[in-house]
């Protein structure tokens, strides 16, 4: 092999084989998903993020949490997602078509968050996790995110909007913990996991 | 002695001469552009050290530093990740390339403007792109975190190295085109088609969500496979038969291992999804594709240890050789544990677990940082042209970072298969299995700690070559006493 066209040719039709089945072929039949209309509800599926939560899908990617969460639930007969009660049923393409970007994850350092929207659908849930995660849930290594809340004087009545923190994080005698903007945001994307509706190609196993 | 033969010997040494300085010319003409590149990789891996440490400690003490966004674990991890894997490996993996391509052509370097632009905008592109991703500005796309300003200037930067790959290669001495010069080519054109397309479909022009998982591991994969590999290949390639004297042992082997890496590798991503909302067909030939891929290593083993066989003790005083069969070796191990990983009933167990970090250390560090630091301590005294001042600095570079990265796979492979049999077993709960796996991230944290001392090691034997530190060494710096290893000393 002396000859650089031998090389640069070889090198390039090697590498196309794999562009064309790992980039090309997806982007086609992968990429280009309509949303399914459900006949019993007349609902469309995967239903729309609401403006919030698209937000909130910034916020979850600024922080990362991708690194430690994935969001897919696997085949029947690979690994225990569904026994765990991670999901009615297992994750598809078509659930992804608007995630941008889809966070399907490499790691279960923490929980699986296809459908923590499902299993967690209280805000207030959310932020005291957020901002205290180990009170909340004992034994989580999750570092808190209460740089993304702000602690305040109370100005007349306190704020509806205000965190009930639990020692040790009890804010001092007049002053009040309320969620950023940001925070927000998480929460209402976090809430909208929800991946339990009814789509033709995947049906919610029986047994 | 008769004078024919003394004439012959005359010829021989006045050629002998004529290469010797025919390779010192093109030492020199490297000079500017290996320094700006090695020099940059050093200080980016003392930088992704800090990230890679504070991670692993976060993880350890969850409220350590958690008061502010932009040290929040989701952010110093994929730092830790883009500051070694293009602010440290990339630099380190060009700088090695260029100086063989260079070395192999049997041409001085020409153009070097074009490299130290390249370097300019590459090493602007990683600090932008870290500081993005530590403001909030991650696009959370695993190995692809950089944003469009920071990944567009890395590209500019590898646009203008394949260029000039290009052109070096044209310019060649006419003959024998070594196998080093193949894998080093062909990387150099694989990368920026990877790079661009990925960066195009996944963060320029984002692609609906059910094909970005494929996209982001074949590039995720590919990086490694079509980047990393073959420059690290290309450098073991050339170092062992190099500081022993000997010739490659096959010829053919090598262009088997070449072609088989080329076609296999380059189909391995989907293993990073099995089980994903993917096609069935997709996932099965990403799993045989990386089954298959024991072909090409154990094919490049074969070469490399027939090479090395009879000339272990070299290991001993070369420290250019330790570091090399060490990641020679380790190549062998990641990629044979990558193998059996892509195994359906195996995966199952360590998918989604620190197995998998233990693994990218493996394959990372262990492999292809280790031979970065032989070919560093190969290349540097010839283009500075002074001798590395300290053998003993290299000694304790050596056994902290092999005990350290050692030690690491191994508690991160024993807690990943206990959290991963955990996860497994619906009986046991998540917690349980987070619970499992604490003590072994305590380890890895140690593990770290080794690391960064034989990083700050290497940081500052590397300073004292560069300000030519200590007395003029007459030979090149080796373990032990001169005179013990001469005799075994070939074309050091």
């Amino acid at each position: 092999m002396n000859r650089m066209t031998v090389i640069v040719i070889g090198a390039f039709l090697t590498f196309l084989t794999s562009w064309v089945g790992l980039v090309a072929y997806p982007y086609l039949q992968l990429g280009r998903f309509m949303p399914a209309t459900d006949e019993a509800s007349g609902d469309v599926n995967p239903p729309p993020l609401s403006g919030l939560a698209v937000m909130g899908q910034h916020v979850y990617a600024a922080s990362g949490c991708v690194y430690c969460h994935s969001q897919q639930v696997r085949q029947i007969g690979i690994g225990s997602d569904l026994a765990r009660g991670w999901g009615a049923r297992p994750t598809v393409a078509r659930d992804y078509m608007r995630e941008r970007p889809a966070f399907l994850g490499t790691m279960r350092t923490g929980p699986d968050l296809a459908n923590i929207g499902a299993r967690q659908s209280s805000a207030k849930w959310h932020h005291q996790h957020l901002y205290q995660p180990a009170v909340v849930t004992p034994g989580s290594i999750m570092p808190s995110y209460r740089y993304l809340y702000r602690m305040q004087k109370i100005q007349g009545q306190r704020s509806e909007r205000a965190l009930d923190l639990l020692p040790p994080n009890v804010p001092p005698p007049g002053y009040e913990v309320v969620p950023t903007y940001e925070a927000e945001a998480l929460v209402a994307y976090l809430i909208s996991l929800n991946r339990n509706y009814p789509l033709p190609e995947a049906p919610e196993p029986t047994e | 002695m008769n004078p024919t033969t003394q004439e012959e010997n005359h010829a021989a040494v006045s050629h002998a001469e004529r290469d010797r300085l025919e390779r010192a010319a093109i030492d020199a003409s490297t000079r500017l552009p290996v320094i700006l590149f090695y020099s940059s990789a050093i200080f980016w891996l003392l930088v992704g050290t800090v990230f890679g440490l504070l991670a692993a400690i976060k993880m350890n003490i969850p409220t350590f530093l958690d008061q502010w966004g932009w040290l929040t674990f989701g952010r110093i991890r994929p730092a830790h990740l883009n500051a070694v894997a293009y602010g440290w490996a990339s630099p380190a993996a060009i700088g090695t390339g260029l100086w063989l391509m260079a070395r192999l052509c049997r041409t001085p370097l020409k153009h070097a403007k074009l490299l130290i632009s390249a370097a300019v905008f590459w090493n602007l592109g990683v600090a932008i792109g870290i500081c993005a991703i530590l403001a909030g500005d991650s696009r959370s796309i695993e190995w692809l975190e950089f944003p469009n300003y920071a990944s567009g200037l890395l590209f500019i930067s590898y646009g203008l190295i394949s260029v000039w790959a290009v052109v070096m290669f044209h310019f060649r001495q006419p003959g024998h085109v070594y196998v080093s010069q193949w894998y080093i080519l062909a990387a150099f054109l694989w990368f920026p088609w990877l790079y661009s397309t990925s960066n195009l479909l996944l963060n320029f022009e984002q692609i609906q969500g059910g094909a970005q998982g494929a996209v982001n591991w074949w590039f995720g994969h590919n990086v490694l496979g079509l980047w990393f590999t073959p420059i690290a290949l290309a450098t073991i390639y050339y170092l062992i038969p190099k500081v022993l004297g000997r010739p490659i042992h096959s010829y053919y082997l090598s262009i088997l291992g070449f072609w088989t890496l080329a076609l296999f590798y380059s189909w391995n991503g989907m293993h990073h999804l099995i089980g994903g909302p993917f096609p069935a067909w997709m996932i099965s030939a990403s799993v045989v594709a990386s089954v298959m891929m024991v072909v090409p290593v154990i094919t490049t083993a074969v070469n490399f240890h027939m090479t090395t066989v009879g000339h272990f003790n070299a290991l001993k005083w070369s420290p250019t050789l330790r570091f090399t069969v060490f990641g020679a070796v380790c190549y062998t191990l990641a990629s044979g544990q990558g193998s059996t990983m892509a195994i359906p009933s195996l995966n199952v167990i360590t998918h989604f677990t620190h197995y998998t970090i233990g693994h990218s250390h493996l394959g990372m560090y262990a492999f292809f940082t280790m031979v970065m630091y032989g070919a560093i301590y190969y290349i540097m005294p010839r283009v500075v042209g002074w001798e590395w001042p300290s053998s003993r600095l290299i000694r304790w570079h050596f056994w902290l970072v092999a005990i350290g990265i050692v030690f690491m796979v191994i508690v991160l492979s024993v807690g990943g298969v206990l959290q991963g049999l955990a996860l497994l077993n619906p009986n046991v709960t998540f917690m349980k299995s987070l619970e499992i796996a604490r003590p072994w991230l305590w380890m890895r944290s140690g593990s770290g700690i080794l690391l960064t001392a034989g990083h700050i090691v290497f940081a500052v034997n590397f300073t004292l070559l560069l300000l030519k530190f200590g007395k003029r060494r007459s030979g090149p710096t080796l373990f032990g006493k001169r005179a013990e290893v001469e005799s075994e000393m070939h074309a050091v």
